[in-house]
């Protein structure tokens, strides 16, 4: 089982000798050593009963230091789930979490939450997960009901699983996660069930096809059973009937350490513990044979032979996971103009040289290659996800770098997909354009930094990147990045006020407001939104004044000029609006000292005032023209 | 397989579910003689013990495990049968 995760040589004795050490630490570590490798869903509840033991004789602070996160998770049920437990708990320590789970009185699902439950608001959960069976929600019907009859009873279920969602945010202020539905019955029509809408199995399949729908629309997140699981386990189906019947077990058993890391990569991605970089190897591993013994037109690859079509595959599926977002590096023992050659001269290969925001083809050992990556792209090993055909790297990097996940590939290059999708390494709660840019943006930053080492004077430097920044109001679609951004700067953020959707809304509509959003372009590629100014009128101060309430760009935009173009941009649109002078603050923060010069660099004036909390005021006024330097080509939109 | 071996076996497997190097079973043992033999528990161990041997139990047949022996007894005639 967890056939991606390599396997233990002797695991029996390395937890029985953890057990005989009996202190915390070596306890602990032995659990989240074990819970990396492949384990079945008995031997998952024993590193859970080590791993709680381990806890049980620590002090609550101990977790910290080995860099564990803890996260609650609430499951509210209508069956038995207490089998699961352990293996979302094992499933989280694999991941460096520490997943503390409440599970909520069998059954109880709607009272927990509909009249409050103590013991659930006492344990505070960052997510609630609700696991519901099909017959303990969906009534029975007969066969003849039409469509619009089903409709309007599944429509009735989602009103109450929405009654569900909105009370775990707003009374525990927790994110709800739904599972999907299972049929735990079969077809009646069989291939062509839709035509009989009535039929639990049809109203299954449409229920989930509802439930995608509300995940789409950000109403809820989904543990998706129904499609991720039905293939996952080797071992037993996902639903035994003999289970639910015995113990009223929706999900069997042997299916658990599966079902575990489903629920753990979720909770993964919602704490931003996800995988952000896929690290390659060369040959064998994107191609098949080695490009500098057999030479490139003898390599595998592409169609023609069986073996090329799944390289081929691979590729296709790794530049996917590029344009997804996902940084791609190569780690490779090679010479390096030979390993890049491919790229340039092979026409089959699907991985553009230009994809790969990090290239190391020389041969150095890899775990140095790999932390050289790492500062590269200034990224966190943990960040990392290694994929290499050699089973003797594999075991280095494991054993040198344990913070790096190398998913046991399988010999035969047409399961690399599948093991790298299994393994759950990426796992994401949806992406924004921006991060469907980013990848190109890693590597263009790259290029970028290139350029500013072979260029010693500043001024040329900032020229040769022919940049343009674009300002104008916040428009609908910018919202959701820009409240991203105002909620998570810390840096270069002069009054760091955090704001929600709703906060930003009377802004955006007050005529007497200026609010500008930046979007930044230069010759390696678009940077998106990378700034956002919002001014307004203040009774503190006098007509015509307006103070700059909130002002904060993106740290990987520093040292361009930005800030100047984007002042100009500011009192463009202030001059509009027929305000006479501009009011900057500075709120310090602790994390933002890097702006605390911010206006006075750009030529404001300070104005003395008493502020107990260290802000500070500065005047520019707008009466007259004021000239610029700066080198970016400036675009106004209003 | 004999069925001393049976027995063998079986305190194996219930040495690992419960996770517990000390337990020895006779057919007089019961739920409980071990601790931490819950309801739980016991699906646990029916589960790891057809991996084990390599057979299935029937729904019913749950019901008529009253101790250790009814189990061994149990496993030794599925095992004819296969």
């Amino acid at each position: 089982m967890l056939s991606w995760l390599p396997k233990h040589r002797d695991a029996g004795a390395c937890l029985r000798q953890a057990q005989a050490a009996g202190d915390g630490p070596t306890m602990l570590a032995a659990a989240r050593a074990l819970a990396g490798h492949s384990r079945d869903a008995q031997f998952t509840n024993r590193i859970d009963r080590l791993a709680r033991a381990a806890r049980a004789a620590m002090p609550a602070s101990g977790l910290a230091e080995p860099g564990l996160a803890e996260v609650g998770l609430a499951i509210l049920s209508s069956h038995t789930i207490d089998h699961l437990v352990p293996a979302i708990r094992v499933a989280g320590l694999h991941r460096n979490l520490a997943i503390e789970v409440h599970t909520g009185e069998y059954g109880q699902f709607r009272s927990a939450l509909i009249m409050g439950d103590t013991m659930l608001e006492r344990f505070a959960p960052r997510m609630i997960l609700f696991a519901i069976d099909l017959p303990s929600i969906l009534e029975p019907m007969a066969l003849s009901a039409d469509r619009d009859t089903v409709e309007a009873s599944l429509a009735g279920i989602m009103e109450e699983l929405r009654l569900l969602w909105s009370l775990a945010r707003e009374r525990f202020g927790a994110q709800p996660v739904q599972q999907t539905f299972i049929p735990q019955t079969s077809p009646l029509l069989g291939s062509n069930e839709a035509m009989l809408p009535a039929s639990p199995w049809a109203c299954c399949a449409r229920l989930n096809e509802l439930l995608r729908q509300a995940s789409q629309r950000g109403e809820v997140l989904l543990v998706d059973i129904a499609n991720h699981l039905p293939d996952a386990g080797s071992e037993g189906r996902l639903y035994d009937e003999v289970r639910w019947y015995q113990a009223k077990q929706l999900v069997n058993p042997l299916v658990a350490p599966a079902y575990g890391e489903l629920v753990a990569r979720l909770v993964a991605a919602f704490v931003g513990r996800s995988r952000k970089c896929l690290v390659l190897d060369l040959d064998n591993t994107l191609w098949g044979g080695v490009v500098g013994d057999d030479g490139l037109e003898h390599l595998r690859l592409g169609q023609g032979s069986a073996e090329g079509e799944a390289y081929l595959t691979f590729q296709r599926y790794v530049a996917r996971l590029a344009e997804r977002g996902i940084i791609i590096a190569v780690c490779s023992k090679n010479d390096h103009d030979v390993a890049r050659s491919v790229f340039d001269q092979h026409s089959e290969m699907q991985i553009a040289f230009d994809d790969v925001a990090c290239f190391v083809a020389n041969w150095a050992d890899k775990a140095s290659n790999l932390r050289h990556i790492a500062r590269t792209l200034n990224i966190g090993l943990d960040s990392m996800v290694f994929v290499d055909d050699n089973p003797a790297e594999r075991e280095i990097i494991r054993r040198e770098l344990p913070e790096v996940a190398v998913p046991e590939l399988p010999e035969d290059p047409a399961g690399y997909v599948q093991c790298v999708a299994d393994g759950g390494y990426f796992e994401s709660l949806g992406l924004t354009s921006e991060d469907l840019a980013r990848s190109g943006d890693y590597t263009a930053n790259n290029q970028r930094a290139a350029i500013r080492a072979s260029t010693t004077d500043m001024e040329g430097y900032l020229q040769s990147l022919d940049m343009t920044l674009t300002a104008g109001p916040i428009s609908v679609l910018d919202r959701s990045r820009a409240v991203q951004l105002i909620n998570k700067s810390n840096q270069f953020n002069l009054t760091t006020r955090r704001r929600t959707v709703e906060e930003l809304h009377p802004l955006l509509e007050d005529a007497r407001t200026v609010t500008l959003a930046f979007r930044l372009r230069d010759r390696f590629g678009d940077n998106g939104l990378i700034g956002v100014i919002l001014a307004r009128p203040d009774p503190a101060w006098t007509a015509g004044d307006l103070l700059i309430d909130t002002w904060l760009m993106s740290c990987r935009v520093l040292g361009r000029g930005v800030e100047v173009a984007a002042l100009c941009a500011l009192r463009s649109a202030a001059v509009q609006i027929g305000a006479t002078a501009l009011i900057g603050e500075y709120r310090p923060s602790g994390r933002n000292g890097m702006v605390e010069a911010h206006y006075e660099r750009l030529g404001f004036e300070r104005v003395e005032t008493d502020t107990p909390g260290g802000e500070t005021f500065w005047r520019m006024s707008l009466q007259n023209e004021r000239a610029a330097h700066h080198h970016l080509k400036l675009e106004l939109t209003v | 397989m004999t069925k001393d071996e049976v027995y063998d076996e079986l305190a194996e497997v219930m040495r690992d579910v419960f996770d517990d190097d000390t337990i020895s079973i006779s057919s007089h043992t019961t739920a409980q003689d071990i601790p931490g033999w819950d309801s739980q528990a016991h699906v646990m161990l029916i589960v790891a013990a057809e991996q084990r041997f390599g057979i299935r139990f029937r729904t019913a047949e749950f019901e008529t495990l009253h101790d250790v022996g009814d189990f061994v007894d149990l496993i030794m005639l599925k095992r004819e049968r296969v």
